[in-house]
C-alpha cells in the first residue's frame, strides 16, 4: 500500500499524500537552530561573547514551535509539512534582527522591542493552535461571508475616526488604546479572503460566462462590473481618508487576484490594473501625503535641506553597503535608518548584514510559503477552500511585495510590515492565524480519500 | 574577534540559511519538477458531461486527450491508456490515464462526474498500483456498490483491460 501512496503523491496533487509530519519536525528543528546560530553570531560580533539570554531564547523559540508542531500533529495531521517550518524560521530571524537593533545605542528613540516581539510571537502561536483546534472545518467560514465582509469594512474604516496623532507619520492606520496601538488593517488580510471567497463562489458563473468578446479579450457586461467598481471605490476611499497606499493596494489586489482565479478571465486583471492605476494617479494628484510618497520614490536621493536623504535613500544605502555577502551579523550600520528600522525597514538591516545572498534567501522563503498556499488551493477539493487558499496566499504575497518593493525603491513606499520578520504585534498574530487557516485547508485537501466522511447517495 | 573568525561566521550563516532553503525545496521537489497538472484535462472531458451534450462533447474532448497521452514518460508498452464509458449518460466519453488517481461519483469535484441516480457522491476510485504495474479499482463506501464483471467489490481489486466496472447505469472499461 505504501508504494501506491508514494506513487500517487508523485503524480497527482489530488491523490492521498503521505503524512510527512516527521519531515516537518526535522525541518522545524533546523528552522529553530538557524536563528539561534544567528543570535550567537550577532552576540559574538557585537560584544565578543555569546549573548547571555541565548539558552532562554533558544528554548523559548524551540518550545513555541514544538507546541505548534504538536498542534498540527493533533488537529491537522495531513497538512503541508513546509509552511510551519518556514514561518518559524522567518519569525526567529525577525526576533534576532530586532534584538540586534535593540542593541544599537545610536538608534533613537530606542526601546527594547525584542522581548515584546517574543511575547507577540508566543501569542501568535497560541492563536495558531487555537485556530487549529477550534476551526474543525474551514468550510463553516462560508456561513460568515457577509459578517466577515462587514467586519473587514469596520476594521478598515475605524482608524479614520480616531484622532490622528503626531507619531503616526501621516497614515491613519492605527487605533490607540491605553498606551498600545493596534493596526486593524492587518486582521483584514484574513477577513477579506473569507468574504471574497464566499461572494465569488455564488457570483462567479455570472462573472465568468456573461461576457462579450472584443479584440481577443472577453469583456465583462456593464452590470457585472458592479462588484469590482464597489471594491475599487472603497479602496480609493481608504487611500483618501487614511492616506495609506498599502492597505488600499492590498484590499484591491486581493479582490482582483481572486476574481481572476474564480473566473479565469484575463480581462479582469487588465481592467483591475487599469482602474487601480487611474485611481491612484488621480488621488496622488490631489492628496499631499500620497504625492509626497511618490516624490520620494522618484527621487530617493534628493536631500531635504539640513536633514540628509529620506528613508528610502537610507534604506538603499544600507542595501548597497551590504553588497553581495553582507557585512556580517551585528556589524552593519543600519541604525542609520533612523525611523522604523525595526518594522517597515527591517529589510534594510537584513540586506546590509547578510547581503543580497541573505535577502534572496529570505525572499525565496516567502516565495515557498506562498507557493505552498497556492499548491493547497490546487489540491483543495471544494471551490470555497480553493478560493480561500488563493486569497490568503495572495494577501501574504502582496504584502511582501508591497513592503519589499517599497524599501528597495521599486514601488512607492508604504508603511507595511514584513510578515513574521518585522516588529509589530498585530502583524505577527495575524500571520500565524493565516498560516493556521492555510494548514487546515491543506489538511483536508491532502487527507486520503477513503478516510473522508463519505456522503451516501442521495437516492437509492 | 579576529577578522578571519568573523568572515567564517558570516559566510557560515549564509551557507546554513541557504541549506535550509535547499532542504525545503527538496521536500517539495515533486511539486516543482515532477508534477504535471493532468487533472484539468480530465475536467475538460466532463465539462460537457450532462446527458444532452455528452455525445457531442466527447467527440471533441477525446482527441485532445489522446494528444496528451504520449507526453506521459514512464508509459509501459501494452499498458492501459484510457478508460471508456460504454453505457450510461456519459457513454462514449474517454478519459486518458496518466498515472493519476481517478475518482468517480456525483460530487462535482470528482474526475468523472457521474450523473447517475444510483451513484454516491464519492463512489469509487481507480488508481495505479506501482508494485504490480496494474490499475486498481476500489469502492469508497458507496451506497449501491461498485461491480467488477458483475461481482460486487468488497476491497481493492486489480483491473484487467476489457473488464467492465458498473456503477448504477454507468459501465466503464479499461482499454489499451
Amino acid at each position: 500500500m505504501t508504494t501506491v501512496e508514494s506513487r500517487v503523491v508523485a503524480c497527482a496533487p489530488q491523490g492521498p499524500a503521505s503524512v510527512r509530519r516527521n519531515t516537518e519536525l526535522s525541518l522545524l528543528v533546523f528552522a529553530a537552530l538557524v536563528p539561534v546560530l544567528a543570535y550567537a553570531e550577532t552576540g559574538l560580533a557585537m560584544d565578543g561573547r555569546l549573548p547571555a539570554g541565548m539558552l532562554g531564547y533558544g528554548l523559548g523559540l524551540g518550545s513555541f514551535v514544538l507546541l505548534a508542531h504538536l498542534g498540527v500533529r493533533r488537529f491537522a495531521p495531513h497538512a503541508d509539512p513546509l509552511m510551519l517550518p518556514i514561518a518559524a524560521l522567518l519569525n526567529g530571524l525577525g526576533l534576532v534582527f530586532i534584538w540586534r537593533l535593540d542593541k544599537a545605542r545610536e538608534l533613537h528613540p530606542n526601546f527594547p522591542a525584542a522581548q515584546n516581539q517574543l511575547l507577540w510571537s508566543g501569542l501568535g502561536i497560541s492563536l495558531f493552535i487555537v485556530v487549529m483546534a477550534r476551526l474543525k472545518d474551514y468550510r463553516r467560514l462560508q456561513r460568515y461571508t457577509y459578517l466577515s465582509g462587514f467586519a473587514a469594512l469596520v476594521l478598515l474604516a475605524l482608524p479614520a475616526f480616531f484622532p490622528v496623532r503626531a507619531g503616526d507619520f501621516g497614515a491613519r492606520i492605527w487605533i490607540h488604546l491605553h498606551g498600545f496601538s493596534i493596526q486593524p488593517g492587518e486582521f483584514v488580510k484574513i477577513l477579506l479572503p473569507v468574504f471574497f471567497s464566499g461572494f465569488l463562489m455564488v457570483k462567479r458563473d455570472a462573472l465568468a460566462l456573461a461576457s462579450r468578446r472584443f479584440l481577443g479579450l472577453y469583456l465583462p457586461r456593464g452590470r457585472d462590473l458592479g462588484p469590482i467598481v464597489v471594491v475599487w471605490a472603497l479602496s480609493l476611499l481608504i487611500l483618501v481618508f487614511e492616506t495609506d497606499l498599502g492597505t488600499s493596494v492590498l484590499f484591491f489586489g486581493i479582490f482582483v487576484v481572486m476574481l481572476y482565479v474564480a473566473t479565469e478571465r484575463t480581462s479582469w486583471v487588465l481592467s483591475g490594473v487599469l482602474m487601480a492605476g487611474l485611481g491612484f494617479w488621480a488621488v496622488a494628484r490631489t492628496e499631499g501625503h500620497v504625492r509626497g510618497r511618490i516624490e520620494e520614490w522618484l527621487h530617493p536621493l534628493a536631500a531635504a535641506p539640513g536633514a540628509g536623504v529620506g528613508q528610502i535613500g537610507q534604506a538603499l544605502f544600507s542595501l548597497g553597503a551590504g553588497g553581495a555577502l553582507g557585512t556580517g551579523l551585528g556589524q552593519g550600520h543600519s541604525w542609520l535608518i533612523g525611523f522604523a528600522a525595526k518594522s517597515d525597514f527591517i529589510l534594510g538591516t537584513i540586506g546590509e548584514e547578510t547581503g543580497v545572498t541573505g535577502v534572496i534567501a529570505v525572499l525565496v522563503l516567502y516565495g515557498l510559503l506562498a507557493e505552498r498556499g497556492l499548491r493547497t488551493a490546487l489540491a483543495a477539493r471544494d471551490p470555497f477552500g480553493k478560493m480561500l487558499a488563493v486569497g490568503l496566499s495572495a494577501a501574504f504575497a502582496l504584502q511582501v511585495f508591497i513592503v519589499v518593493g517599497g524599501v528597495t525603491g521599486a514601488i512607492p513606499l508604504t508603511g507595511m510590515t514584513l510578515p513574521f520578520v518585522a516588529q509589530g504585534g498585530s502583524s505577527v498574530i495575524t500571520n500565524w492565524a493565516l498560516v493556521a487557516v492555510l494548514l487546515k485547508i491543506s489538511d483536508l485537501a491532502r487527507r486520503p480519500a477513503p478516510g473522508e466522511p463519505l456522503q451516501p447517495g442521495t437516492q437509492p | 574577534m579576529s577578522e578571519l573568525t568573523l568572515t567564517v561566521m558570516r559566510l557560515g550563516f549564509l551557507a546554513v540559511l541557504w541549506l535550509f532553503v535547499i532542504v525545503a525545496v527538496q521536500v517539495i521537489r515533486s511539486d516543482l519538477f515532477g508534477t504535471k497538472m493532468t487533472q484539468r484535462a480530465a475536467t475538460t472531458a466532463r465539462r460537457g458531461g450532462n446527458p444532452t451534450t455528452a455525445r457531442q462533447s466527447s467527440g471533441a474532448a477525446a482527441p485532445q486527450q489522446r494528444q496528451q497521452a504520449p507526453a506521459q514518460p514512464r508509459q509501459r508498452r501494452g499498458a492501459p491508456t484510457h478508460l471508456v464509458i460504454t453505457q450510461g449518460s456519459l457513454a462514449g466519453t474517454t478519459v486518458a490515464l496518466q498515472g493519476q488517481t481517478i475518482t468517480l461519483g456525483r460530487a462535482h469535484d470528482s474526475t468523472i462526474v457521474l450523473d447517475d441516480d444510483y451513484a454516491s457522491s464519492r463512489h469509487a476510485r481507480i488508481y495505479p498500483d506501482q508494485s504490480a504495474g496494474s490499475w486498481v479499482v476500489e469502492d469508497t463506501g458507496s451506497t449501491n456498490g461498485t461491480f467488477l464483471d458483475d461481482m460486487r467489490l468488497t476491497g481493492p481489486s486489480p483491473l484487467q483491460p476489457g473488464s467492465a466496472i458498473r456503477i448504477g447505469r454507468t459501465v466503464i472499461e479499461l482499454r489499451k
